[in-house]
């Protein structure tokens, strides 16, 4: 044993840990942790890992199903998708690293979700990613897009996997904390799933991937605390990726999977080789023995702390079955990877690290998973806004402007400048990205006629005005655009971005967030299979607007049937699904035109969604339209020249069937859908409709080369298309 | 007809290419390691993959055109050997100088990646035969070092010589002359920024790739 540190309050404290936290340790070790000990558990029981302030919440989830086939606690979840074939998938932030260092911040973090993915048997076929940042005007947000957006690129190309969809936001309310949420989904048969759990005792433990060197050290404790004015000195503990060498490891990995020499594996994410051993061994029920001499290492003279809290990034711990070494020797050889056997599986159910032929650490493992910390902290629900009734909100008098304010505006602009730097086809079963501005990205499952549909969304400044019901939205509009492509949505991910935790009405948001969501996925039998929390997203007392991103998952059994918003033609009539009721409360009509942010958010009726997207997924699948689109911000108006953008034909609205005019053409009710429709299957899509309850209106007609709406707009689609193209080019390229 | 793709450490498109060529031959391509010393017997055509062989980490192309496959590729090119790289395949040409002038960074600096319109300069080639000379094909793009660059001389002498067989419509990237792909003088060993193998199937958006590999393969 390493000689008895002399712990100070100090020392305690810099590892992130409360008095009483602290006690615990004392009281399950019988005496003084040495430094290594208390590094280890400082980063098992921070935020980050220990998820001590969301855990008691994150419970409520629906996270089963008839397609669940593993849900929250691995590295991923995963679903059945018939046929043998399963899709395993997640979404995690990175939001501290970006912020500090955009380009490694950001590609380290699609490293990070790749690896949970191919960890657990599956090619990676998709990535996407949720992005937020803060005004467009703000000094440092074009230096924020620029290297996080080349990062995710620079990652994700090099693997070789396609970034295929996502969402870019910009607020003020981020301007101190960008959010960068990355999501992936990946292939796998469902015979051939592989998990955590260390099994057997005696069984050697492999080491694999990049060397271990001092990046990183603490990620997990840096990512649990706010930000001050002297976060830059944090650099350093960014880490820098190596996409080669992921590439390689998913290659390897995949190889060896193909044989039976894997009893458990484990990437080494936040906390490194402590929380990836300790994982494996606490879910298996066994101890685990490693000689930290045995670790590659990049740099001379690294201690036994250093090792064990590095998060350098491609690096993968496994149990290999007693027998097989050699075969996984031969692999990883082959792949050029480092590759070394640091330690065994042992039945005293302690961790024991051996460094400089010395006991560096030994602890039972238990109490690091079963005794972390466990908060109810207090939270208060905000109070209600008021609802704004469309008649009480002023109307503009010059609708060609506002239109055009409203396609130019940071959060409705076309984002082609991000999506073009990202490799969407590699792998050639993309059939449809962000390339066409549709609501989910489709990726075909290789080989064969389904595809899987891949959504990411979240509406923040509904969440901040009321968390129930922003909550709720989050999850229902990813339903939403799983079904207008026709997918059978099935599952999803979260990324729950907030602030401090230790503030009620943070916590509030928090709490209530969850709870709408988790209606949500009840109301639609759509579970929770996997997610991530990042909170403290705060500098200098300031909050993030709540951001619970949701990425969902939906299966299009047969790709002769699937819709996109590319296919409107001339001729064809547009009809609207769903009721409008004018709902201009927390409204991008109302943020942009009016420089407004208040008023309740549109309530989410969770029946009525579910009864009109089915009617529209059977639409779809009885191929009765050509196009679709699900309303969401900017409401009717934004997403009938999305259609005509990526349909290239002109749209002519009539209306306002109901209510005021600005109500009609840019409120943001919820459950509904627009339609391009052929003139011959009108009648029977809109009495069907009716038979079901469905509220579907005829409200206008495709063709031409305008954007018109009945007394109101009426403008170029080329002009309009051209602005809507030209904003974030202008924007990086301008000067600061 | 045997043909085989070349695997190195970071390919990623090697089996997008196999795809294309089992879809036009009927028979699985090959799958060949970049350490092997020698192409199996039979190999008609040999395609080099795009993706980041070894990261790029040098410059691109640069240390695969190192490996021991290439050099066998390489002198059998020269007895006529048909071989074709995309992307970083067509870095790994230039780099290995079995095809003239080098491929540089983006002139903005940036990944790019979105169909392109090209124009096939000429039919009269093993590698464009099947199209109509100046017909407008559409492949996607997606690199980061795909401005073509050579001195003055070499250019002259590759546009003279009839060796440009497609140019950018709207150059991407900076390329000299807006030049897509090139044929070496003894016209069996080709090289495009472009990916045809991503231009198959209707579903890709498009299926003008098909005859390039009907092109060459039905020369062998």
């Amino acid at each position: 044993m390493a000689k008895k540190s002399e712990m100070t309050p100090e020392i305690v404290a810099e590892h992130g840990l409360s008095e009483s936290e602290y006690e615990v340790i004392l009281d399950r070790l019988g005496r003084e942790p040495n430094l290594n000990e208390l590094g280890i558990f400082s980063v098992m029981w921070s935020e980050h890992c220990s998820y001590k302030s969301s855990r008691r919440h994150l419970a409520k989830f629906l996270t089963k199903g008839d397609r669940v086939i593993q849900g929250p606690g691995e590295n991923a979840g995963v679903i059945d998708i018939d046929d043998g074939d399963a899709i395993i998938f997640k979404m995690e932030s990175h939001n501290h690293p970006s912020y500090i260092e955009p380009y490694q911040g950001a590609a380290t973090g699609v490293g990070g979700i790749m690896r949970d993915v191919f960890t657990m048997g599956a090619r990676p076929i998709a990535l996407m990613n949720a992005l937020r940042f803060g005004e467009p005007t703000h000094w440092k947000t074009k230096q924020l897009v620029s290297g996080v957006v080349a990062g995710i690129g620079g990652y994700g190309n090099c693997v070789g996997v396609p970034t295929v969809g996502g969402e870019t936001n910009f607020h003020k309310g981020y301007n101190g904390n960008i959010l960068v949420n990355a999501m992936c989904v990946g292939l796998a048969r469902a015979d051939n799933v592989f998990y955590s759990a260390a099994k057997g005792v005696g069984n050697p433990i492999f080491y694999v991937g990049s060397k271990t060197g001092r990046d990183g050290i603490h990620g997990a404790t840096m990512a649990s605390a706010e930000f001050d004015d002297d976060s830059d000195e944090k650099r350093p503990t960014v880490q820098v990726g190596d996409p080669f060498t992921e590439k390689l490891l998913i290659e390897a990995c995949l190889e060896l999977m193909e044989t039976d020499a894997i009893i458990a594996i484990q990437d080494m994410g936040a906390a490194g080789l402590t929380s990836s051993s300790i994982e494996m061994a606490d879910k298996g029920g066994v101890g685990i023995e490693l000689n930290l001499d045995k670790v590659p290492q990049r740099e001379p003279n690294m201690t036994a702390y250093e090792m064990m809290l590095s998060e350098s990034q491609e690096r993968m711990l496994m149990v290999i079955q007693p027998g097989k070494e050699q075969l996984a020797f031969d692999i990883f050889e082959k792949w050029e990877l480092d590759v070394a056997q640091i330690g065994k599986t042992t039945d005293t159910g302690r961790l024991v690290l051996k460094h400089n032929r010395k006991k560096v650490c030994d602890i039972p493992i238990a109490p690091l998973a079963d005794d972390a910390p466990n908060y109810d902290r207090p939270h208060v629900k905000p109070d209600a806004r008021p609802v704004l009734a469309a008649s009480d909100i002023h109307e503009t008098q010059d609708y060609n402007d506002a239109l055009l304010r409203i396609m130019t505006s940071p959060n409705i602009a076309s984002k082609r400048w991000i999506w073009e730097q990202y490799d969407r086809h590699v792998m050639t079963d993309t059939v449809d990205s962000s390339q066409s501005g549709g609501d989910a990205a489709i990726v075909r499952i290789h080989g064969t006629n389904k595809a899987v549909a891949i959504t990411t969304d979240c509406t923040p400044r509904y969440v901040e005005a009321d968390p129930y019901e922003g909550g709720k939205q989050c999850v229902a509009e990813t339903w939403r655009n799983l079904t207008c492509v026709g997918a059978d949505p099935i599952a999803i991910t979260d990324c729950l971005n907030f602030g401090n935790p230790e503030r009620p009405e943070i916590m509030g948001q928090f709490v209530g967030a969850i709870e709408g969501m988790n209606e949500a996925c009840r109301a639609f039998d759509y579970p929770v299979v996997s997610g991530n929390v990042s909170l403290y997203n705060e500098t200098n007392g300031q909050a993030i607007p709540p951001t619970p991103a949701v990425g969902g998952v939906g299966l299009i059994p047969d790709l002769h049937k699937y819709a996109t918003l590319k296919g409107a033609k001339e001729g064809d009539t547009l009809v609207l699904i769903g009721e409008t009721t004018g709902w201009l409360g927390a409204s991008i009509y109302l943020s942009e035109i009016l420089s407004r942010e208040d008023g309740a958010p549109p309530p989410v009726d969770l029946s009525l969604e579910k009864l009109n997207g089915d009617y529209v997924r059977q639409l779809i699948r009885n191929r009765r339209v050509n196009a679709v689109h699900d309303l969401s911000d900017g409401g009717l108006a934004v997403a009938a020249c999305e259609m005509a953008f990526a349909s290239n034909q002109g749209m002519s609205l009539s209306g306002p069937v109901n209510g005021e005019r600005h109500g009609w053409l840019f409120g943001e009710d919820q459950a509904r859908y627009l339609l391009a429709v052929e003139k011959n299957s009108v009648n029977p899509v809109v009495s069907t409709a009716r038979t079901k309850g469905v509220s579907a209106q005829i409200v206008g007609t495709v063709g031409g080369d305008r954007i018109q709406a009945d007394g109101a707009f009426d403008v170029s689609l080329e002009k309009l298309r051209a602005a809507n193209e030209a904003w974030l080019p202008n924007l990086m390229s301008g000067g600061s | 007809m045997q043909t085989a793709v070349i695997r190195f450490p970071a390919s990623n498109c090697d089996r997008d290419a196999a795809v294309a060529l089992e879809k036009v031959t009927g028979r699985k391509p090959l799958m060949v390691w970049h350490r092997e010393t020698e192409l199996p017997a039979g190999v008609g055509f040999v395609v080099m993959p795009g993706g980041f062989s070894y990261g790029d980490y040098l410059r691109a192309g640069a240390i695969a055109s190192r490996s021991p496959i290439v050099r066998d590729i390489k002198a059998k090119s020269k007895r006529g050997l048909a071989v074709a790289g995309f992307c970083n395949g067509f870095q790994i040409l230039t780099e290995a100088g079995m095809l003239p002038g080098a491929l540089m960074r983006n002139k903005n600096l940036k990944f790019v990646c979105r169909p392109e319109r090209l124009k096939v300069e000429s039919s009269n080639s093993r590698f464009t035969q099947k199209y109509d000379a100046k017909s407008e094909v559409t492949f996607p793009v997606a690199h980061h070092d795909g401005n073509y660059f050579a001195d003055k001389d070499v250019l002259s002498r590759i546009e003279k010589g009839g060796q440009v067989l497609f140019r950018y419509a709207e150059n991407p990237n900076g390329s000299l002359n807006d030049i897509a792909g090139i044929v070496n003088e003894g016209g069996n060993v080709f090289g495009m920024m472009p990916h045809p193998e991503r231009a198959i199937d209707p579903m890709h958006g498009g299926t003008d790739g098909l005859d390039l590999f009907k092109s060459i393969l039905e020369t062998i």
